[in-house]
């Protein structure tokens, strides 16, 4: 199963290099990561998937927790939370068929078409994990020519203060 | 380069401004510093200047990694930090083992590393190196100072890091050019950091669970790590043992926390731990996991590792709870203050039944080893360091056969008096370490345990100690060969002694050397050149009267062994295996 993790880190050089070597050189995978500033300029937000059984998480959060430069660590998926993925998406159409078809599941989705060649169609996407997955389930048969994608990010929906321990 | 010294100092007559280079002497010295091992060079060349002037003392090593083992040696003799400091580029890279030996175990250090000019980062400068990047993995916690007005804050915070929580080593890497560049900014009194908090709270929920399974354990066992040393628990853990009549097994870092003499000491755990412990783990109905973290080397093979019992696990480091096995209860935090809290609400016990289980393994299987009329056997000299030594020596131990024997061999009754590379198993880290722990131990007996290969790693460090007079002694268990891996070899893999043979006579084939005359090295003469004094001895007479005397002479003393040269370790349970499989070969 896929975890999203939130990690609240000192904004200082060196801490992404420091998260990411610790993830890699314990053996973890990370699906995404994603790195922003928040309301304080001294404090950055990572949202980390990673994919593992709790056993695997439970490492992870433990591990992230232990970085003198972390300051909390919140596994949102064992919690009330929203977690959205922006994904830019650029779709051949060899038909004129094609282009309908797309521009119409796109509109399903709340897709925007943000751009139109001759040969392709780009469209704009947002939605959680299980969405982004579906919409992009239904563009392969259309042969996607290029993607990118912001990995996950996400915010919890209760009160805050129920984290992680730091230790 | 920007080198704005003279202009900033105009303005001293406000602020009294120092040097980055003596903001880094000042902190060392508000953070205790007795001692600072080291090596210089370019990129250090202002600490060093200021170095002059040091109310410390200065330990110039031979070699970087021979520093850093010191100041890991003094860490461990004394439970203060070590100090180190090194140059850039190879100096600092020379640290890189040092650093991960001190990691693994847990050791509070700060090494102090040079680095070329912030504007020449990144640009392959003379002796320019990644330092941060290649220590992030083997350091508790690792600073770039990118401004003298921060070096106060990080030093204070680099002395803090290293030693609160679980222990460990920091890198602090300042550019040449902050070391000249002045500053106000003062070394802070306190440190107080939101990103990293060691002190947790005790959980009394927790605390009154683990109660309750001690007081309705039959089979209890107390399994004992580096932690307990390091948290200082050695008294509050022999008054919970005697309350309870709980037996007390350690690891090879927790030697000495709780007296090997003690009739509930099952002495050492794993794989060449003695059978009572295997045996008892393997039996008990309780485990309690103090500061312990279930290294593969004591548990064997995970999924049969303690299968019976219920399992609880104190650590501080939170990560380390169910990393490898799972534990039913999880008590984070500190040894001592968890084992002080929970003492009063364990009852007294006397588990009659389970005691004399264990002490009929005791009893049956103690450490032992074939005797031979040929040749010295390497445990016999360490139960003659004990003896001579009438159990006070501080034995520091290099890694291999040397190490294991040292710890089954001889007893220990204090914490702190057992030094070894037990995490890393790093070869060359006896010697150096030795003369750090008597660095910080003056008074005391401190007998280096080493074998015929891993001396020669970091042999140079030997001047260190005559010159300063550190009154080491050296012993050198010579078997002619790199004898754990040949341990390995005859055991696992045919007898097949693929170089591991150190002496010039049967080796592998494709390893054919000319046979010489006499012994390459000759460790007596290299001794002796290092102005040591050294002596051969090949016979069990001649053992401990080389031993007293070299204990009672004040100086630096290289005594080689001549032993058995295909002697075993045992008992041993090969690696992943179950206590079961156990191989005991000691008549
Ligand atoms: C730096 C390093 N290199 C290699 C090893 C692997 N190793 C472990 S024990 C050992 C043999 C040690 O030989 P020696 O120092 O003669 O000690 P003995 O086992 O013979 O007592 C070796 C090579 C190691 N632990 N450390
Ligand atoms: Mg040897």
């Amino acid at each position: 199963m896929k975890h999203i993790i939130n990690c609240l880190v000192e904004n200082q050089p060196g801490v992404l290099a420091r998260i990411v070597g610790l993830i890699s050189g314990r053996g973890y995978n990370i699906e995404t990561l994603n790195v922003g500033p928040t309301e304080d300029p001294t404090v950055s937000k990572m949202t980390i998937v990673v994919p593992g059984d709790s056993h695997v998480i439970e490492q992870v959060t433990h591990q992230l927790s232990k970085q003198i430069d972390v300051i909390e660590v919140v596994n949102m998926t064992n919690r009330r939370h929203l977690d959205r993925e922006l994904i830019l998406v650029r779709v051949a159409t060899e038909s004129h068929n094609a282009r309908a078809e797309i521009v119409d599941l796109a509109a399903l989705f709340r897709g925007h078409v943000v751009s139109v060649q001759e040969d392709s169609v780009t469209i704009q996407m947002v939605g959680n994990q299980e969405t982004v997955a579906d919409f992009l389930c239904l563009m392969k048969p259309y042969s996607i020519v290029d993607i990118s994608r912001t990995g996950v990010i996400a915010v919890g929906r209760e009160a805050p203060g129920a984290s992680a321990a730091k230790g | 380069m920007k080198d704005k010294t003279d202009t900033d100092m105009s303005s001293a007559e406000k602020q009294p401004l120092r040097s980055g280079a003596q903001c880094v002497i000042d902190g060392l010295v508000k953070a205790g510093c007795e001692v600072l091992f080291g090596y210089p060079g370019g990129a250090v060349l202002d600490i060093f200047n200021c170095l002059y002037e040091a109310p410390f003392n200065f330990v110039l090593s031979r070699h970087e990694q021979g520093a850093v083992h010191m100041a890991d040696g003094y860490a461990r003799a004394t439970g203060k930090p070590g100090c180190c400091l090194v140059t850039s580029g190879p100096g600092a890279t020379n640290t890189v083992t040092g650093l991960a030996t001190a990691y693994m175990d847990g050791v509070p250090l700060v090494c102090i590393t040079g680095q070329v000019a912030l504007d020449m980062i990144g640009n392959d400068a003379f002796q320019e190196a990644d330092v941060v990047g290649i220590t992030r993995p083997v350091t508790k916690h690792n600073f770039l100072v990118r401004s003298a007005d921060d070096l106060p804050g990080i030093i204070a915070k680099a002395f803090y890091i290293a030693t609160t929580g679980k222990p460990g080593p920091v890198v602090i890497d300042i550019p040449k050019n902050v070391q000249k560049q002045m500053t106000a900014a003062l070394t802070p009194e306190t440190v107080v950091m939101r990103s990293y908090r060691p002190d947790v709270p005790i959980n009394a929920a927790e605390i009154a669970q683990f109660a309750e399974l001690i007081n309705n354990a039959s089979r209890p066992l107390l399994y004992v790590g580096g932690g307990a040393i390091s948290g200082n628990a050695a008294e509050a853990l022999a008054q919970l043992a005697h309350k309870a009549n709980i037996p007390v097994t350690t690891t090879l870092m927790a030697l000495g926390i709780f007296p090997e003499t003690d009739p509930l000491s099952l002495h050492m755990l794993g794989m060449h731990g003695s059978v009572a412990a295997n045996y008892a783990v393997d039996h008990c109905d309780l485990l309690i996991a103090a500061g312990a973290r279930f290294d593969d080397r004591v548990t064997g093979k995970i999924s049969a590792f303690a299968n019976k019992a219920t399992i609880v696990h104190i650590d501080i480091d939170r990560s380390s709870i169910s990393k490898s096995v799972r534990s039913d209860l999880g008590v984070h935090g500190y040894v001592k203050p968890v084992l002080e809290a929970v003492l009063p609400l364990v009852k007294p016990a006397e588990h009659t039944e389970w005691l004399e289980k264990v002490n009929r393994w005791k009893e049956r299987f103690p450490f032992t080893y074939p005797k031979n009329d040929d040749a010295l056997m390497p445990q016999f000299v360490i139960e003659q360091i004990d003896a001579v030594s009438e159990g006070k020596a501080v034995v520091v131990t290099d890694v291999g056969q040397n190490q294991m024997w040292a710890a089954q061999f001889f007893r220990y009754t204090r914490p702190r008096n057992f030094i070894t590379s037990g995490g890393l198993g790093t070869m060359g880290f006896g010697l150096p370490a030795a003369i750090g722990a008597q660095f910080g131990r003056r008074g005391a007996p401190v007998v280096c345990v080493t074998g015929d290969g891993g001396v020669q790693m970091n042999f140079q460090e030997l001047v260190v100690a005559v010159e300063h007079q550190i009154p080491v002694v050296v012993v050198i268990l010579n078997n002619g060969f790199l004898g754990m891996v040949r341990q390995w070899q005859e055991l696992f893999y045919d007898r097949r002694y693929s170089g591991v043979v150190l002496s010039q006579k049967g080796r592998a084939p494709n390893e054919q050397v000319a046979e010489t005359s006499g012994y390459l090295p000759d460790f007596i003469k290299m001794a002796e050149a290092h102005g040591a004094c050294a002596r051969r001895v090949f016979k069990e007479e001649e053992v401990g009267p080389a031993l007293r005397e070299a204990l009672a002479s004040g100086k630096t003393w290289v005594i080689e062994c001549i032993v058995a040269p295909e002697a075993n370790v045992f008992p041993m349970i090969p690696p992943g295996a179950h206590v079961a499989e156990i191989i005991n070969r000691t008549v």
